[in-house]
């Protein structure tokens, strides 16, 4: 479902003096159906840069990556929005959300963007709401003003609310009880379940011996720095 | 749904010597919604106005998906065409809610004023359609006989989106459409913007400097530096990956809040 291929990103910084960054070289993998990878590697190893990379947030320089049937690198915005209303969901460790726009509404919005009726689209939500433990009386308010913890829960039942054939997952339990911790990670064998591939960042190792197949060091793609 | 809207190849525009917008070329499709990012004189208030119409391009083609006769050139356009189309499938808002409203007529008539120029005749109904549209951008009906004078700037600004919007426009051009208020007023906006996307399948290119409401409202971006389109692409990466010495100055200067 996901496959990396020979792939390369290396940073430039036009204002301080053209500066290169090479961060990853040569990664490859792959994740089939149902089956869920972890990035693991120390701090600053590029895990976030490898999966933004295959979310098409950052651009790649070097190989391909493929989602499906398409090669995201290169691939046209249209493409790339495309996929990501349809294939590829991603649950990151921040949650951007128009201010004032309710709880239910921001979850609901996935739903919203295929053209799912509102109140079958807001049923869903309050479902995924309630099981993430999220009290009602939060839901006609913004995630704005919300927990850490709250925020990550809304932005995993946003992530969850489809079944998208491959989602993306960085830290998806970072700041969570071990009660909520135990929901994300049921919602996670659930897609997997259903065939959901799954590329992950887990600091919690536990967490990640739980869901996890197969991990991938992404320390080994590292490029060597010439001095 | 991959239907064009709009296509724009070459679009030029020239102040004498110096340079409006040069050799600008991008496409849209329905429901899509284009931000355009620069500092001040980068020339894309010029972009806007010369798309809409507003300001005479120099060189270039701006085809129109329209109703009953395709794509079609709006440059080549005759005049009172190219006013029907302004009335009727296309909408501006201004930065400035007073260059887009008629400040000594009423709320409702404000709203009421774009039905009539499309032929609408019966009063009841313009009058209720109107009360529809003040509702939906939060504008109290019992402010329907009051003066945009009278309304606070966010007020002003929803009721010019309100009369923009009421004849069903598919694509609407915004010129700084959150400057000038405040951040409160700013989120609503934002949210009300953000909803008629979704709800009417509206197409939009929105100018503006605050990289925040792209974020939130674009799919797509581009960068304008002296006229020029610097980069273009998917908002998100844009912003997260800017392969322009100008755009990533440009995302590094924001004062995080």
């Amino acid at each position: 479902m996901i496959k990396v291929e020979n792939v390369g990103k290396t940073f430039t910084l036009f204002n301080q003096e053209n500066t290169s960054i090479p961060v990853i070289k040569e990664a490859s993998f792959e994740v089939l159906k149902g089956d869920c990878v972890a990035l693991v590697g120390k701090s600053g190893s590029g895990k976030s840069t490898l999966m933004r990379m295959i979310y098409g947030n950052y651009l790649t320089n070097e190989g391909k990556i493929w989602v499906g049937e398409t090669n995201i690198v290169g691939a046209s915005s249209r493409a790339i929005i495309n996929i990501r209303r349809h294939i590829l969901g991603y649950v990151s460790q921040f949650l951007r959300v128009v201010p004032r726009v309710p709880t239910r509404e921001v979850v609901a919005e996935p739903l919203l963007a295929i053209g799912k009726e509102m109140d079958e689209a807001f049923d869903i939500a309050e479902k995924l709401l309630e099981r993430l433990n999220i009290p009602p009386a939060l839901w006609d308010l913004s995630p704005t003003t919300f927990s850490g913890g709250e925020q990550q829960r809304v932005n995993i039942a946003r992530g969850f609310i489809r079944n998208y054939p491959a989602i993306l997952l960085d830290e998806p339990t970072a700041s969570l009880d071990s009660e909520n911790r135990s929901v994300v990670l049921d919602l996670i064998k659930g897609a997997k379940s259903k065939g959901t591939a799954i590329v992950g960042i887990f600091h919690d190792e536990s967490a990640r011996m739980h869901v996890c197949d197969r991990q991938v060091d992404v320390s080994n793609f590292s490029p060597k720095l010439e001095s | 749904m991959s239907e064009l809207l709009l296509d724009v190849t070459g679009l030029s525009k020239y102040y004498g010597n110096r340079i409006g917008c040069a050799d600008v070329n991008f496409d849209l499709w329905p429901g899509e919604v284009m931000g355009i990012v620069g500092e001040s004189g980068s020339g894309k208030s010029t972009l806007l106005n010369c798309l809409a119409g507003q300001v005479e391009a120099d060189f270039g083609e701006v085809f129109f998906s329209t109703r009953s006769e395709g794509m079609k050139d709006t440059f080549q356009m005759s005049e009172p065409e190219r006013r029907m189309l302004s009335r009727t499938d296309w909408a501006f808002v201004h930065q400035n809610a007073r260059d887009g409203l008629r400040m000594n007529v009423s709320a409702g008539g404000n709203v009421g004023e774009r039905l009539m120029a499309v032929g609408s005749r019966h009063y009841g109904k313009i009058r209720n359609k109107a009360v529809d549209w003040l509702e939906r951008v939060e504008i109290h009906n019992s402010r329907i006989d009051d003066r945009p004078t009278a309304f606070s700037g966010g007020m002003q600004q929803r009721l010019q989106i309100a009369r923009n919007l009421v004849t069903g426009p598919r694509l609407v051009f915004m010129d700084e459409p959150t400057g000038g208020l405040d951040v409160s007023v700013q989120a609503r906006l934002l949210d009300l913007i953000k909803s008629l996307v979704r709800e009417m399948n509206l197409s939009a290119i929105i100018v503006t400097h605050d990289l925040a409401v792209v974020r939130l409202l674009a799919d797509r971006l581009m960068v304008m530096k002296d006229g020029y389109v610097v980069e273009s692409g998917l908002t998100d990466q844009v912003l997260d990956d800017p392969q322009h010495s100008y755009t990533q100055l440009l995302v590094s200067s924001v004062l995080q809040a």
